[in-house]
């Protein structure tokens, strides 16, 4: 049994699985029945001004027969009035000391506006607070979330005014709708903030109904674009944790978000740096009951790896990434197919074939058996054919041993410089940095 | 006719398990494709209650450890019973999905989950805190062991009591090796053991051990036998050479291989799962023709669908509407035919027909082995001893509880199974176990705790 407590910032929570703001933490019914299923924090439903949110709100896009490959949605912040939740949010804490109940918090970029909101909810206990830079719609055409998120200014601004009022950590939710998601991770930190949390939804539409031409989903005839998550979003999101873990300018901690549906993907995220995870979609597909095998699986997966608290994870893989003109360019691996696994359906040649280097050749064997074989002088170890075959562990990618020294990108084109002549080569090495 | 010959390996191969395990890319598409469902059918139609979205769940997300303690956690016999469960009548059969697709494949993702357990030698629960209290549990079946597992669990000191060589009752002796190898029945035993459960093993109470001593010695007792021997048939020739009782004739192809079946014609007197094994067991040693002979038709038989389907593919013959009426032997005492009688199903006002012979219509099959499959008897001596209440060697209990007209002694298991009460199956032996153990629980311990 490993220790799955977490501390984000300040903030403790009995394991490293929250909910992230959204429809499941709407109200405290919702917020205990998580608790009561294990999940180890809330982040409430943002607060702010009150809204009106549409009727028909979300959409999925599904994949090959599985459902919700990713989620699209265009709802706002809460439409219930802010005493209700602050009640709501005190009785929740007090059932729930040692669980993690965070309010998520969006107002006008206006200082006042963000002293006071902070007071409020800071009055009823919460353990810490989220600013929600990052909804993508409706908020931002009023000129908050993403649309403040997007501006590093804006962020480092706000998250200075709800830093002056706040006793509790606040965390920094960004948005991923922006070129480099370092520029607000950034601003957060010079703004104060305790930790960032990210990421909000993507732009996105759905989908549009072939027969009605209308937009999916539509609110009666016509549509807005909208904000994307679920398992789809992972990379994304993965990504832009692990460039905020490896900023030295971002040296704050992280809370995860994106696509997260199990407990591998919470390691994932821990690794690239996240000290705890928030989840919505996958619980919105399941019910709560889905954090049983995170909290079940991570232990398990702690217990193997003979870790004693989830915390040792954090941030283990980060040293790991890095800049592409850091990578070794000679560096060499070739596919391999083992024949006892290969069930022969082709699928190999034929990516290589049409679409990349041509080096998986058809054979047949003396008894007249079908197989396929690489021609790996000439296999740029592209990994195309093992990722489109069916099989696991019908195709390894096996390291060659290179002839040439281990040289990166960067190295090469300061060795060029080092030789004379193209100056032009260490400059430019020099930008990509 | 001729001496027919098997080899040693043809019998090993004949009595391996039949039905492959699932690959890894086969559990991993079809735990996929589970809905995960909220308060889901499949549960409910578990009689253990396995949180079967659960485990299927963490077989999708490769948390295999975590899987196969749900489903143990739930069934002491889990192994087991993924393999001999009639599903299809029960998690299965209750699956959504039977409506818009096919249902998942519920006992072989559970097969798939503890099998990995099996095979990474994982332990995977521990003793509760010793409470002080101790429990005797006579018979080391499922239903003996599912007490135990949970009362260890609870922190008493149990002892099982278990009159033959192994424990695992009918898992480890009854069920036929193809289609439930002894390793799974042993393994789960193991699991027991480890909980610091002593086994003994060798020690039939009412023998080796007295009712008085465990009385004495222990808080409760958990009566968890079986049943036992088939009856006889009450016609001549039932103690010829070559006439068997069919599951001390399973059992011996458990432990050892036999080859006295070989080449033989085998007559299985009988239509119950314990008549199929019996058959499909004599196929497998060589037999030449099994028959089947059954006194009412096939839509009268109390076997499971899958194992009548099991022994057709098999190439069992059933003759139906059949009664043995007389066993004939030659001068040596050997058997050489078996004298039947045809019948006819009359109506009865209980609705089950009942069989009456069509007079003068005898006639003779020519059988090597006769197998008698027709049910089984009750430990009445044992029973009696024990002085709790009975309807002919069923034990009567009260149906939540599972407690005996002695406020110490629990039953459970096939020991209480018959007149309406129970189910002879190996999962509904556990739940029985379970809650037997549960009600122990709350006698000895939870409400000394709340008067305390
Ligand atoms: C041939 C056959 C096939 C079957 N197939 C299936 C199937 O496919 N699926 C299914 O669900 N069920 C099947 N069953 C039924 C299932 O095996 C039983 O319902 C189940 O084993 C009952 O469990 P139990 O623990 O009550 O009894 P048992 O499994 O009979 O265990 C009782 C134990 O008590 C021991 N014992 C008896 N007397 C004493 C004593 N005086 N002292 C100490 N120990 C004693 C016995 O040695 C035995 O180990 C089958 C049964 C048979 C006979
Ligand atoms: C229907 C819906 C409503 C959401 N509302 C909010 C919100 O009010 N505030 C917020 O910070 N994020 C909101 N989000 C974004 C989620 O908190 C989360 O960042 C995002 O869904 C990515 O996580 P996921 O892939 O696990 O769903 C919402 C998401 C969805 C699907
Ligand atoms: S889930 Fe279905 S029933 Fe519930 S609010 Fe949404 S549309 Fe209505
Ligand atoms: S894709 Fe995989 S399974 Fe198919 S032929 Fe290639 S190696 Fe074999
Ligand atoms: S009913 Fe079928 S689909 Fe639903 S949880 Fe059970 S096995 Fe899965």
């Amino acid at each position: 049994m490993a220790d799955l407590r977490i501390n984000l910032a300040g903030i403790a929570s009995p394991n490293p699985f929250w909910l992230a703001s959204a429809p499941p933490t709407n109200t405290g019914y919702q917020v205990q029945r998580a608790f009561e299923a294990g999940w180890g924090g809330a982040v409430w439903k943002t607060l702010g001004d009150p809204i009106i949110n549409t009727s028909s709100r979300f959409a999925a896009v599904h994949f090959n027969g599985q459902r919700v490959a990713g989620f699209n949605n265009i709802e706002l912040i809460t439409d219930r009035p802010l005493e209700v939740n602050l009640k709501e949010i005190y009785e929740t804490k007090k059932r729930f000391p040692n669980h993690a109940v965070i309010a998520s918090l969006m107002v006008e970029p206006s200082r006042e506006k963000w002293h006071e909101i902070v007071k409020q909810v800071e009055a009823v206990g919460v353990d810490g607070l989220e600013l929600n830079f990052g909804c993508p719609h409706g908020m931002a055409e009023r000129g908050m979330g993403a649309a403040s998120g997007q501006q590093p200014d804006l962020v480092e601004a706000q998250t200075m005014w709800a830093k002056e009022a706040a006793q509790t950590p606040v965390i920094v939710k960004l948005t991923p709708n922006i070129t480099d998601i370092t520029a607000t991770a950034k601003a957060a930190t010079r703004g104060g903030a305790d930790a960032i949390s990210l990421i909000n939804t993507i732009n996105s539409l759905a989908g549009v109904d072939l027969d009605s031409w209308l937009t999916i989903p539509h609110v009666g005839g016509k549509g807005a674009h909208g904000g994307y998550c679920g398992p789809a979003v992972k990379p994304i999101a993965l990504n832009m944790v692990a460039e905020c873990a490896r900023n030295p300018q971002v040296n704050i901690p992280i809370s995860g978000i994106g696509g997260i549906s199990n407990w591998r993907d919470a390691v994932e995220f821990m690794l690239m740096g996240a000290t705890g995870v928030q989840v919505c979609t996958a619980a919105m597909h399941h019910g709560f009951s889905i954090v049983e095998d995170m909290i079940d699986g991570l232990n398990n997966y702690l217990d193997d790896k003979g870790l004693s608290s989830a915390m040792e994870l954090i941030g283990k893989s980060v040293s790991r990434y890095s800049d592409w003109g850091d990578l070794d360019l000679n560096y060499q691996v070739v596919a391999r197919i083992h024949e006892e696994e290969c069930i022969v359906c082709n699928k190999c040649h034929i990516a290589c074939e049409d679409t990349s280097h041509q080096c998986i050749e058809r054979h047949t064997d003396e008894g007249g058996r079908a197989y396929l074989k690489v021609r790996e002088e000439d296999c740029v170890g592209c990994n195309l054919c093992s990722i489109v075959c069916p099989v696991e562990g019908a195709i390894s990618m096996v390291e060659v041993p290179s002839s040439a020294m281990p040289m990166s990108w960067n190295e090469r084109q300061e060795a060029i410089a080092g030789i004379g002549g193209e100056g032009n080569a260490k400059s430019s090495a020099r930008e990509a940095v | 006719m001729g001496i027919a010959f098997i080899s040693e390996q043809t019998l090993r191969r004949n009595f391996a398990e039949v039905k492959a395990g699932m690959k890894r890319k086969e559990a991993v598409d079809e735990s996929n494709r589970c809905l995960y469902c909220y308060d889901a059918p499949c549960m409910t139609a578990c009689p253990t209650g396995i949180n079967i979205p659960s485990f299927i769940k963490k077989i999708a997300s490769g948390n295999l450890k975590g899987s196969a303690r749900t489903i143990m956690d739930a069934n002491p016999v889990g192994a087991t019973c993924s393999r001999v469960c009639p599903t299809e009548e029960l998690c299965e059969g209750a699956c959504v999905l039977n409506h818009s697709s096919t249902p998942i494949r519920i006992g072989d993702l559970q097969r798939y989950a503890t099998d990995w357990a099996i095979h990474n030698e994982q332990m995977l629960f521990s003793a509760g805190q010793s409470n002080g209290k101790r429990v005797a549990i006579i018979g080391g079946g499922p239903a003996g062991l599912s007490a135990a597992r949970e009362l260890a669990r609870f922190g008493f000191a149990v002892t099982v009591f278990e009159a033959k060589e192994q424990a695992g009752g009918l898992d480890t002796y009854g069920i036929v090796s193809f289609r439930l190898p002894q390793e799974v029945s042993l393994w789960e035993v193991e699991q027991v053991r480890q909980l610091g459960v002593d086994i003994r093993t060798n020690a039939k109470v009412g023998a080796d051990v007295s009712i008085e001593q465990l009385r004495r010695e222990y808080d409760a007792i958990v009566l968890a036998i079986g049943m036992s021997k088939v009856p006889s048939l009450g016609i001549e020739g039932e103690t010829l050479d070559g006439v068997f009782d069919a599951i001390d004739f399973v059992e011996s192809t458990k432990t050892a291989v036999r080859t006295d079946i070989a080449g033989k014609r085998v007559a299985v007197i009988g239509a119950g799962n314990t008549a199929i094994d019996a058959a499909t067991c004599s196929v497998r040693l060589g037999a030449m023709n099994v028959k089947i002979v059954y006194r009412r038709s096939a839509a009268e038989m109390t076997a499971y669908a899958f194992e009548y389907d099991f022994a057709k593919q098999d190439g069992v013959e059933f003759q139906w509407l059949t009664a043995p009426a007389r066993i004939i032997g030659n001068a040596k005492g050997h058997v050489t035919a078996l004298e039947c009688i045809m019948m006819e199903l009359e109506k009865t006002e209980e609705g089950r027909a009942r069989p009456v012979p069509i007079p003068r219509s005898t006639f003779k099959l020519e059988v090597d082995a006769v197998i008698l499959a027709i049910g089984q008897t009750r430990h009445l001596p044992l029973i009696e001893q024990l002085g709790i209440a009975h309807k002919r060697g069923i034990v009567t209990v009260d149906e939540s509880s599972y407690q005996t007209s002695d406020p110490q002694i629990f039953a459970a298991g096939d020991v209480v199974f018959g007149e309406g009460q129970g189910e002879a199956m190996v999962v509904s032996a556990a739940q029985q176990g379970k809650k037997a153990a549960y009600a122990i629980y709350k006698q000895l311990i939870k409400l000394q705790e709340e008067s305390a």
